[in-house]
């Protein structure tokens, strides 16, 4: 048992040591105002999840992609859980190019819950043109892409400051004190009252930036409900089978006078 | 395996034996005599096994839904990670799963050294193993540059890069290793195929790793030969079996725990951007496991130097058993060379944090000296404490300590080193 938990602690040192260091470079502390989703029981706040998709598509999507989610994941068990009529409705809001059609000619129709987000832009090129050069990432998987997750983007939306009288700023860049170099590309997106919520809740800008993290947290891991319910199990499980293994351990082992 | 007198009871079973003995090796690998004082850091072989069969299982099964190509790769990732059924669970299992075997093969590694595994009869298992060790980088490597992110780009970039530094033919090594003048779908596609050929390659060399194993069988804490195997040695079956057992599924509560609460703990978030050509990260790090040799390789000024430096530091540990004189296997009768093991291990870890850090200022200097001492260790220092040191006395058999309950007491004393 002694090597076990030596084991154990060798393992937490290396582990602990080793991202330490690595983690050690982010300079300004993150805010965090508290994720439901975190910890072994962390799950999404539905209501959280269905406005953040409002704020997303009535702000963000003016200028981000979200290219790897297709409607139907809104109506996915441990997502936003819009009902399957919901999703779509959002969907056939959007325009898709589909065919050839049998005269060989390409026609748009209505999205279809099978269809993939359909994007602001026709291609990279557009996006980065429209936007002054700098191309807007896409939103699918950015919570994972970036240290610091579901709070670094809420700290980013709302680390928008006048710059301090030292630092000037060129036409089309923003200070932003969470981004690297505190230089942004993007014009400030959240407004007090910028959406209106249809469930009551005051729109600020806090919550507005806690929604739409939310949901960013959500579309890049969208089977995060499913895993922290399995991991529980899957624990659970072990435990109950390795404390049954180190008792026929113990009983085998006892036949000669060795220790294990 | 020679030796081993089996006749198999029913009829059958003589006929089929006489023709392939499989119950013949059957037997023997259940009876195999195992010294009974194997502590715990021995279970780390049959860990190893299981990682390396669920790697291999959990890869078969992603490569029916990845594609590589240059312009799909990364989406395909996300493809599995959110349509296929458990894709995610697949994935994050195979890709912790790397983390994982290489955790296991350190320990595994420096417990050969702790106990003197590596010496006479047992240099044969030692050189497979760093063949296996070698083919697992390369494993490792290829397979982090499949998901196509911007560090998988980015690590394939700086590694295939090392080769231009061959004087002369350098860059048409480099252009050959792509398939092309930059790195691209074909750079991919030949990853792809060689990261599904090594793990077999691997399995063959476990198979020999064991069967050279077999040969004189375990090395044990106290280091020195079985004397009466009736009473120092335990049958494989069950004594061993349910042992390895017990310690893999402890092993196993960790590896879920991270998959199921910390999938991407062991990740760089930069890839879970999209390769991108004209992008280059702010720091090109490569996994957890490869940080000391990045340091190592970064550490000296010249990069056909730094390349040599690089392969020189697994080359030495090929030559280990030449290299460690002392005739005393277990380091718990050599009381200096426990003390430089603990030094060679802080060594590394300091290597592995200097990989992880820009090389600048005191970091590169950090890395230079740990970079020396590494070299230091094996060369000199080894080869000069066989002649040297005073060993302790070392006990006349297996039994003895194990019935005066000495080897828990070394075992102790290790722990307060």
């Amino acid at each position: 048992m002694k090597n076990i938990l030596k084991f154990i602690f060798f393992v937490t040192v290396l582990t602990t040591t080793g991202f330490g260091s690595i983690a050690s470079e982010q300079s300004q502390k993150l805010l965090n105002p508290g994720w439901s989703f975190k910890g072994f029981f962390g799950k999404f706040d539905r209501s959280s999840l269905q406005r953040g998709y409002q704020v997303y598509t009535e702000v963000c999507a003016a200028c981000h992609s979200m290219k790897y989610l297709s409607y139907r994941n809104l109506a996915q068990q441990g997502g936003p859980e819009f009902s399957e009529d919901q999703a779509k409705i959002i969907a056939s809001q959007f325009e898709v190019i589909d065919g050839p059609n049998s005269e060989g000619d390409m026609f748009t129709r209505p999205a279809r819950l099978s269809d993939n987000f359909v994007g602001p832009y026709a291609n990279d090129e557009a996006a980065k043109s429209a936007n002054g050069g700098a191309y807007p990432p896409d939103m699918s998987v950015l919570v994972k892409a970036r240290k610091g997750g579901a709070s670094y983007i809420y700290s980013i939306l709302l680390g928008y400051d006048d710059p301090p009288p030292d630092v000037s700023l060129e036409d089309g860049v923003y200070y932003n004190t969470y981004m690297s170099e505190n230089k942004i590309k993007m014009p400030k997106p959240l407004s007090e009252n910028l959406v209106q919520y249809s469930d009551g809740t005051q729109a600020t800008e806090e919550q507005m930036a806690k929604d739409v993290s939310t949901f960013l947290a959500w579309a890049a891991e969208p089977n995060l409900e499913q895993r922290h319910k399995m991991g529980f199990r899957a624990v659970l499980y072990l435990i109950i089978i390795t404390i049954l293994v180190y008792f026929s351990m113990k009983k085998i082992w006892s036949r000669i006078e060795t220790d294990v | 395996m020679s030796d081993h007198d089996y006749t198999p009871k029913s009829k059958f079973g003589k006929w089929f034996n006489d023709r392939l003995p499989l119950l013949t090796l059957r037997s023997h690998l259940t009876d195999y005599p195992t010294p009974k004082n194997l502590n715990y850091w021995w279970t780390f072989g049959g860990i190893l096994t299981f990682c390396l069969i669920a790697q291999i299982i959990t890869g078969i099964v992603l490569s029916m839904h990845y594609i590589a190509h240059a312009d799909l790769a990364f989406a395909s990732v996300e493809h599995i990670m959110r349509n296929v059924n458990y894709g995610w669970l697949i994935r994050y299992f195979h890709a912790n799963g790397s983390s994982m075997f290489f955790l296991a093969v350190y320990i595994h590694i420096f417990r050969s050294m702790y106990y003197g595994s590596h010496k006479s009869p047992r240099e044969v298992i030692w050189i497979i193993g760093m063949i296996i060790y070698f083919i697992m980088i390369m494993t490792a490597f290829m397979g982090y540059v499949l998901p196509w992110g911007q560090m998988s780009f980015w690590a394939a970039t700086v590694i295939t890069n090392l080769f231009s530094a061959v004087p002369l033919i350098g860059e048409s090594i480099t252009n050959w290793l792509w398939g092309g003048f930059a790195i691209g779908s074909p750079t991919l596609t030949r990853f792809y195929a060689l990261h599904y050929l090594f793990p077999f390659l691997i399995l063959g060399l476990v198979i020999l790793h064991i069967w050279a194993l077999h040969v004189p069988g375990n090395n044990n804490p106290i280091g020195i030969d079985v004397k009466q195997p009736s009473k120092d040695t335990v049958p494989f079956h069950p004594y061993i079996v349910i042992k390895d057992l017990f310690a893999l599924l402890v092993f196993l509560l960790l590896f879920v725990f991270i998959v199921f609460y910390s999938p991407n703990l062991f990740g760089h978030p930069d890839n879970y951007i999209e390769a991108n050509p004209l992008v280059t990260p702010t720091h090109i790090v490569p996994e957890w496991y490869l940080l000391p040799f990045y340091a190592i390789l970064r550490s000296i000024p010249d990069k056909l130097l730094g390349v040599v430096a690089m392969l020189a530091s697994i080359f030495v540990l090929v030559i280990l058993p030449w290299l460690d004189t002392s005739k005393v296997r277990s380091a718990i009768f050599r009381p200096l060379y426990k003390q430089f093991f603990w030094f060679l291990i802080a060594d590394v870890i300091i290597l592995g944090y200097m990989g992880a850090l820009p090389p600048e200022g005191t970091y590169l200097l950090v890395a230079r000296v740990a970079t020396g001492y590494y070299f230091v260790h094996f060369l000199i220092i080894l080869p000069v404490l066989g002649y040297k040191e005073k060993t302790l006395d070392v006990p006349l058999s297996i039994t003895e300590p194990v019935l005066e309950g000495s080897t828990n007491q070394s075992l102790g004393e290790r722990a307060n080193q």
